[in-house]
């Protein structure tokens, strides 16, 4: 078998700040196929989408990148040189960003903002340029592509906008796409049709794509794998079915138990009590155990990262065995 | 205090209108600046734009319900739930508080109708004064309405905090140095100060993190249990709706188009929209499922479609769709639907 197409190993993200240390991403590891979905499930503060920035080298200081490897092809991309990572972000890797207007630039029109990326990379004319931006548009689903290129981003709607982005991370048919919060900001209706665009593009061109979230509910329909991210580190990990339906790490179950549809009506929610600690002094060992109903005085000691079924990792002494009931 | 207006009803059968809505509209207009003004005596042909932000909308909220008001962004959902609340006046309609005509209203009357509706605001990191220590927040209402004495309002506002799930100790603090989940705690405490009957909560939960949208959801149905509360939930997120609501309310580009008990709208939608939306929502029980999509966007209120908004996405969109406002009508019980396929059918 050959290298896969994204390899995360042990990713250590930090910031370096004057209160302390503030350990943003502290052992993450995962892996994306060619024209697979990984979804990158976590609450605010958990480190996605730090995560997220550093596979496309995005971390600013006080960040770095601490230690763990980024394999893209098998090629280290936490030690490439900025020169060589610029030639491959917005390239092979390409990012989308929750917010769209935070991707485009207001006073320049679309097909600007597109004949830019495509000649950044390739050497073609403008006009071959200017007709790649008008497929890539096509693609997403805009209709009359020739003349949308030449709107400006406000004269698009959030949907719209959020499909430019789409098809500018798609430009150069990257090898693999992060894709941060893309519909949060966007309707159920809107969302769904982004969806939608996201899994026929993963299908056609075999791209791996990063989705990272908050909703459950999105990655249960989009991805094959998931990943549930805690306090900066990889709580579980493993196939879709494996881990919504038999969650062996006490948060995921807990995130599971929260989403309304879960419930029967009108009983109360099972919540997860307490709220996600402060990476800046967090406590020695499990993250979680100051909100686990399971835990014990072996907790104060760093939990490992362990294979409990196939395919299925855990970071926990004392995981669920028993599958939840719907 | 003026006990004739708040008296709590006796039989619990089929409960009072605590507030009803009566063909309720409300329009927005963007006025002509001074050039606009100056080129239109000129003979320019330009109009003051309006948008419909609610029109024509008919509800009744009775005593101890939970209504969900579910719509996508630009419905007027939130227009009308300021509206309810009683801080934005209608442009057209009645609006009935207990049975009687707020404009109806005398002075002190009116006020206290607007003391027992309180709101509860989406983002709780704006709807607080940063300023004013938690204990200012909580107790400045209670306090200038003479619900608590001042040398007793230390112990008021404890209480108000205990029964939101927050630790009294906490409140000379200020609200930037809560999370997200406590401040929305805070604006709760807040809300439940003055002892409304009735809360408007507009978006409530949807800034929070999923274990403390839980725990905020818990709340409020605790809070309705100990306190009989009534309930206008407005909302984007049907799970949520589905869950924590007893009617359902749903509307499309400034009315509605279909009001249903909750297990009835979940389990047999009447309108093409409802059944799109409910189609499009993510469920955590699917697995790898095709997404499909409701074909276009949501159109501009400034410019709405003829006749049924909705026709242009519409799948079953015929002639008279185009041109005919569809009444909301019965379809089963207590259940109405604003659809022309209803008659054709």
């Amino acid at each position: 078998m050959s290298a896969p197409t994204l390899e995360v190993r042990n990713l250590k993200t930090h910031f370096f700040t004057r209160g302390g240390v503030v350990k943003a991403v502290d052992d993450v590891s995962f892996t994306v196929e060619a024209g697979k979905v990984l979804g990158l499930v976590g609450e605010s503060g958990s480190g996605k989408t730090v995560t997220g920035f550093s596979i496309l080298g995005l971390v600013d200081p006080p960040g770095r990148i601490a230690g763990g490897q980024i394999l893209f092809k098998g090629r280290d991309l936490a030690t490439l040189p900025e020169a060589e990572m610029r030639g491959l972000r917005g390239n092979r890797i390409a990012m989308i960003f929750q917010d769209p207007m935070m991707t485009l630039n207001p006073v320049l029109r679309i097909d600007t903002q597109m004949i830019e990326t495509v000649q950044a990379h390739a050497k073609v004319s403008r006009e071959e340029a200017r007709q790649r931006a008008r497929d890539a548009l096509g693609q997403v689903g805009i209709p009359s592509p020739d003349e949308r290129l030449k709107s400006y981003p406000h004269q698009f709607s959030g949907g719209m906008r959020q499909r430019v982005a789409i098809a500018i991370a798609l430009l150069h048919k990257p090898d693999v796409i992060v894709a941060d919060e893309p519909t949060t900001a966007l309707d159920v209706t809107i969302q769904g049709q982004i969806l939608a665009e996201a899994q026929k593009l993963c299908a056609q061109f075999g791209t791996a794509l990063v989705w990272i979230t908050h909703d459950l509910s999105v990655v249960a329909g989009l991805a094959d794998d998931i990943a549930v991210m805690y306090a900066g580190k990889v709580v579980e990990s493993g196939p879709v079915a494996q881990v919504l339906d038999a969650p062996l790490h006490p948060y995921t179950l807990g995130l599971i138990g929260s989403v309304p549809s879960r419930n029967h009506r009108g009983e109360p929610l099972r919540q997860i009590p307490g709220m996600t600690p402060s990476l800046l002094n967090l406590p020695a060992g499990c993250a979680f155990r100051s909100r686990c109903p399971r835990a014990e005085p072996g907790c104060a000691e760093p939990p490992p990262f362990a294979e409990y079924r196939p395919g299925q990792h855990a970071r926990c002494i004392h995981p669920h065995q028993e599958a939840v009931a719907a | 205090m003026s006990a004739t207006l708040v008296a709590p009803p006796a039989a619990e059968t089929l409960a009072e209108p605590i507030i009803e809505l009566r063909g309720v509209s409300k329009r927005f207009s963007k006025t002509l600046d001074f050039a606009g003004r100056l080129a239109k005596r000129l003979g320019a042909n330009l109009r003051e734009e309006v948008v419909h932000a609610v029109d024509g909308v008919d509800l009744t909220i009775r005593k101890g319900e939970v209504v969900g008001l579910v719509g996508e962004s630009g419905c007027g959902k939130s227009t009308l739930g300021r509206m309810v609340a009683g801080i934005m006046p209608p442009s057209d309609g009645t609006i009935l508080w207990r049975g009687r005509d707020l404009r109806s209203l005398n002075a002190a009357e009116a006020r206290n109708a607007k003391l027992r509706t309180q709101m509860i605001f989406q983002d709780p990191y704006a709807s607080l004064n940063p300023r004013l220590k938690v204990q200012e927040i909580v107790g400045e209402a209670p306090l200038f309405h003479g619900m608590a004495k001042r040398s007793e309002i230390g112990t008021y506002v404890d209480e108000q905090l205990r029964r939101a799930g927050l630790d009294p100790s906490l409140k000379a603090r200020y609200p930037h140095q809560f999370s997200g989940g406590q401040r929305q705690r805070i604006g709760i405490a807040r809300a439940l100060a003055v002892q409304p009957e009735f809360l408007v909560c507009d978006e409530a939960v949807a800034a929070l993190d999923v274990s403390i949208q839980a725990q905020i959801l818990n709340l409020f149905m605790k809070l309705r249990r100990e306190l009989d509360l009534t309930y206008l939930f407005i909302s984007h997120d049907l799970g949520v709706v589905e869950h924590l609501s007893d009617r359902v309310v749903i509307m499309y580009l400034g009315r509605v188009v279909e009001e249903a008990p909750a297990e009835e709208v979940f389990r047999h939608p009447n309108h093409p929209y409802t059944k799109a939306l409910l189609a499009e929502v993510p469920r955590i029980e699917a697995r790898k499922r095709a997404f499909a999509g409701v074909k276009g966007e949501i159109p501009s209120p400034l410019n709405p479609p003829s006749g049924c908004h909705f026709h242009p996405r519409c799948p079953f969109a015929f002639d008279r769709c185009r041109v005919e406002r569809p009444a909301l009508k019965q379809v089963g019980p207590g259940h109405r639907s604003a659809c022309h396929l209803n008659d054709a059918a």
